[in-house]
Parts: structure tokens; sequence; C-alpha cells
């Protein structure tokens, strides 16, 4: 149940806004993982703009969507966004992953917003097929969407899940993979290659669908798509850029787990203040 | 002691009562529910039974899921498999995340027999109680599965339950109450206690019969739940017979034994033997021969129960 989409300029213009609080906040903190973060501020956009159905004043209303955040190390990118959108004040931002705060360095459901505790890779789409199996057990209609980094497909529970979402026709489940190319130690084709990954989705029975993961339009189209998919979960392939928006932190699997300091900060900020003045 | 049934047995029918009564109650299996008996509720609620496949980590983080819309799941493979190999969900899925979900797994210990190492498990007690939020009960009987299977659904949190594929002799009553984390005195007794879990609860009793034809008095002691431990039940022992032996179906290091001498350690220190696998694999042969070889049975307690009467000070 998309709502009526949108304003691709106001999408644009937070995505640049979130991109400046990521590293921001990955700053302050000292540690993080601002690659993977940047690579998935399109992808966060969209679900929360117009695609996901909450409230965020209300994040356990039963009705909602849910987002399992697999790749719980994207906590940057999660938490910006969830306070962007009215889950939480955005000064509780300051206290990304220091002691007291909430803000767990991995996803941690005591922010609200966080449906599931993650951080060791491989273990969200079994999480999010179980709440779909419950969903249809209730007869209710929400939708599951799962965000998997491509590194993590790795993980072979992955493939487990992929097939139980299939031979259990979760039409309710929509995955997103965060293809990044990038994993921590180097690019995923040197290591474990994922290629060919639609054809490995497709075989596996899922409805696929390949998209820019910057690309708004795109984003959009493949989530609309999934709604009307029936007897199949559906996969969209997000070809992204890991650390996309700083350009010396752009395909660059240093910067997978590394915090920004001293000249490589203000870089970075330099460069994504000035895309929002654009 | 006329009947003897596999706790398995227990398991599988209370299951089918619960299906009965409580609509939330579901099972996810790994295909193995026909040897776990979780095929008896798959018979009656098919809808609310799910078979994920030679996939122990899928079932674990599907059975989480399910949990979060208000179900409750018992999630059961073999004990070797579900905790070895899905330890990373039971640990970041069911603990961490607090999830209602109830691990119930068969084939534990050396009788689950001539299927040999790969498919005894030996450490499932160990690996799983050093786990937060998670209760762990080794049901001595069928009689006593049935009610421990019940009592879990009674609480909201993680729970791990292991059970036999041998049958082991019925020792309790229906009537019996049951509760979890409050051990049971199955036979009074000063001079040692005898505390065990499972099929060693019975092999105790023997002991004790056997001690006391030499004039020693044995406590015996049935440790149903390893975690909570019934602590005041183990410091009494100790205050009143001054001696303890420890008797499991499980490793040495990190068991049942393990926990009671935690317990005493920090209370009241005594001189502990336990019976226990001696850091080994087991292997093929018939239950009792198993036992035999790894000295589980009646005599070794006996055995253990002297050395630690020895070790008392004079």
């Amino acid at each position: 149940m998309s709502p009526k989409c949108v304003d691709i300029n106001t999408m644009k213009e937070k995505a640049a806004l979130f991109r400046k609080e990521i590293i921001q906040v990955v700053h302050s903190a000292g540690s993080g993982h601002p690659g993977g973060s940047l690579s998935a501020v399109e992808i966060f956009v969209t679900l929360y703009e117009c695609i996901m159905n909450y409230r965020s004043g209300d994040p356990k209303w039963e009705g909602r969507d849910r987002l399992i955040i697999s790749k719980g190390h994207a906590t940057p990118v999660a938490y910006v966004t969830l306070a962007n959108y009215g889950f939480f004040p955005k000064e509780e931002l300051k206290g990304f992953r220091k002691f007291g705060s909430p803000l767990q360095g991995h996803v941690h459901t005591k922010v609200p917003g966080i449906e599931f505790n993650t951080g060791s890779l491989g273990h969200g789409l079994s999480v999010a097929n179980g709440i779909a199996l419950g969903a249809k057990l209730l007869n209710k209609k929400f939708k599951v969407f799962c965000l998997l980094g491509d590194g993590e497909i790795q993980e072979g529970s992955i493939w487990e899940a992929a097939m139980t979402a299939s031979q259990h026709k979760l039409d309710n489940v929509c995955a997103i993979v965060d293809y990044n190319k990038i994993q921590e130690n180097g690019p995923t084709d040197e290591i474990k290659t994922l290629e060919p990954l639609l054809s490995k989705w497709n075989d596996f029975g899922w409805h696929v669908v390949e998209v820019n993961g910057h690309n708004f339009h795109e984003l959009i189209s493949a989530f609309d798509k999934f709604q009307s998919i029936k007897g199949k979960p559906s996969v969209i392939i997000a070809h992204t850029i890991k650390g996309k928006g700083v350009s010396f932190m752009e395909g660059n699997c240093k910067w997978h787990g590394k915090a920004p300091q001293g000249d490589d900060f203000k870089n970075a900020m330099a460069e994504l203040e000035s895309k929002i003045e654009e | 002691m006329s009947e003897s049934a596999p706790t398995r047995d227990g398991f599988g029918r209370e299951l089918v009562a619960l299906g009965k009564e409580n609509q939330k109650i579901v099972v996810v299996s790994g295909d193995l529910e026909d040897a776990t008996r979780a095929e008896y509720f798959k018979k009656e609620f098919p809808k609310r039974f799910f078979n994920l496949g030679i996939a122990e980590q899928d079932v674990l983080g599907t059975a989480a899921g399910l949990s979060l819309q208000g179900f409750i799941p018992f999630a059961t493979s073999f004990a070797v498999f579900m905790t070895n190999r899905a330890y990373d969900q039971i640990r970041l899925d069911v603990c961490y995340n607090k999830c209602n979900v109830k691990i119930v797994c068969s084939h534990a210990g050396v009788t689950v027999g001539e299927d040999g190492a790969s498919a005894q498990c030996l450490e499932d007690l160990a690996i799983m109680r050093v786990l937060p939020n998670i209760k762990v009960i080794c049901p001595v009987d069928s009689i006593e599965a049935a009610k421990a299977t019940r009592a879990v659904t009674q609480f909201h949190g993680p729970v791990y339950m292991r059970t036999s594929r041998a049958a082991f002799p019925v020792i309790t009553k229906d009537t019996d109450p049951f509760e979890i984390g409050k051990a049971v005195v199955m036979r009074k007794g000063s001079d040692v206690t005898l505390i065990g879990c499972g099929l060693m609860v019975f092999e105790s009793l023997q002991a004790a019969e056997i001690l006391k034809k030499e004039g020693i008095s044995a406590r015996v002691i049935n440790m149903h739940t390893i975690k909570p431990i019934d602590e005041e039940t183990i410091n009494k022992a100790a205050v009143e017979t001054g001696a303890i032996v420890t008797a499991e179906e499980h490793q040495i290091y990190g068991g049942l034994g393990s926990a009671v001498a935690e317990v005493l350690v920090q209370n009241i220190p005594v001189p502990v033997e336990m019976v226990a696998v001696k850091d080994t694999f087991g292997e093929t042969g018939s239950p009792r021969q198993l036992l035999e070889k790894y000295q589980l049975q009646s005599v070794d307690i006996v055995s253990a129960a002297k050395r630690a009467l020895q070790r008392k000070p004079k």
C-alpha cells in the first residue's frame, strides 16, 4: 500500500541531508560503518517516504509494515532515517554508539522503529519469513521488508531462508539487496562472487527486479511492482555504490567500518554540504 | 518401576494437548519430526506445523519471527544439530531478542545409541546454560517431560529442553508437582547427596539402594532445571549431607556438575564428585553398552559417592 508518491526533489534533499548526518554521527562516535550506510540512503528514504505503512508516533502500531534490517551495522542510515521521520528526537543521534544511549552500534529494538536486534549477518531473512508466515496465519495484510547486504548473502543461512520464502509462497516478503559490490576486505567479486545474482534469486523462486539503487524512480517502481506479485516473494537487487556521496569513500572497502576523523571528516562534510546547496 | 518411555514421547503428546488448548502454539521443525515426536502435532494441526527442511539456522530464525507475531513456537530437531549449527541464532535471535521460542530437542546423551558420536549430543547443557535469558531443562521421565512442555508455555522467554531417544524408566507420577527451577528430593538421605538429571536420576536411585546396603544413606535429587538452578536445595544438601555427587549424560565440562559446583564453591564448599562423559565423544553401541563404557551407571555413581565420602573432612 504505497501512499501517493511523491516529490522526488524532496527525497533527493532528504538523501543529501541524511548523508551529511551519517558522516556526522559516525565521526562523533569515533566508530561505525559509513560505507554501507551511505550506499543505502535512497533505499531508506524511498521506504519511509512513500512505500512503508507506519505511524512514527506509534511505532508498534499493529497494522504497520515491518522492515528487518538484516545488515545490522547500517545503524547510521537507519537511525538517521528514523529520527528524521519522527520516530525519536533528532538530538538523540548525538548518543550514537555512546555508553548508556539506546542507539546501540548494531540495530536494537531499544530504538523506536527498529523491529529486531541484528548484527550477526545472515539471520534477518529467516526472521522476516517467520513474521510473514505469522501474518498469513493471522490473515494480516502488512508487508515485511528485509534489507540485506551483498557480502551478507555469502552466508548460507540466507539461502535457506530464500528457499523457505519461495516454498511457502511468501508474497508478503520483499528483500532488498544493497548491492554495493564491496565487503570489509575487498570487492565481493574477489572474495566470494555473488554473480550471477539475478538468476540465483530467480532460480530460488523469487520475483527479481534490478534497479539503480540511487535512483528514486526505479526504486519506487520496483517496490510498486512487489505489491502486485502473488504467490512468490520479491527481491530488489539495488546496484549501489559503497560510500556514495563522499568521493574518497566511494568503492573503497577501507570505509566499511571506519569513522572519518580530521581532514577526512572535514573533506567529507564539505563535499556533502556542497551537495545540499546544489 | 514398571514402565519405561522415551522423554521425547511425553513431549510429543503434551504438545498436541497444548495445541488443542492454545491456537498460538506452532511448531517449526528441521525435518526430524518423526524422531522428535513433533509429528504428533503435525498430524493434528498441519496448518500450524512448518517443516523447513534440513536447515537449523532457518528453523530458529523463522521461529523467532513467528514469535514476534504472538505465536509460541516450538523449534525442534536433534539436540546436536539445533544447538550447534544454529547456536548464533539461539544466541542472537532468540536469547538477545528475548523471543518466546521453546527449543526442544531429542537425541541428547549417549543413549542415542547406534547412530554414534555425530548424533549424540553431550555438550548442549553447557552451551545453552551459558546464554543469558534462557531456561534449560532436562526432564527425568516422559511424565515430567510432558509437564515441562506445558510449563514452558506459561511464561514469556527462551527455553531449551533436551529429550531422549531411549526409553527411561518412569519414576514420577502424574500427581507429582512440577515447577521450573525447583529441584525434587526423590529420596531422603544424610551421608551424601546424589544430584542427577534425566536418566541419571534413576541411576542415582539405584545407586542409593546399593549404598544403603553398605550402611550409607544417600539423598537423591532430581535437578530437572539446570538453569535457573535450585541453589537453595543444593546448599541445603551440602549443609546437611556434606558431600555431593553429580550425574549427567553429558560432558564433564560445563554441564550439571559444573553448575552445581559453581553454587557450592560460592556458598558451601564440600567435596563434589562428577559422573559424566570424560571429555570424549561417544560412539556406536546400544544405550546400555554406552552407559557402561562411559561410566554413567549406578555402579559409577556408587564409586563416586564413596570417593566423595572419603574426601569429607574428618
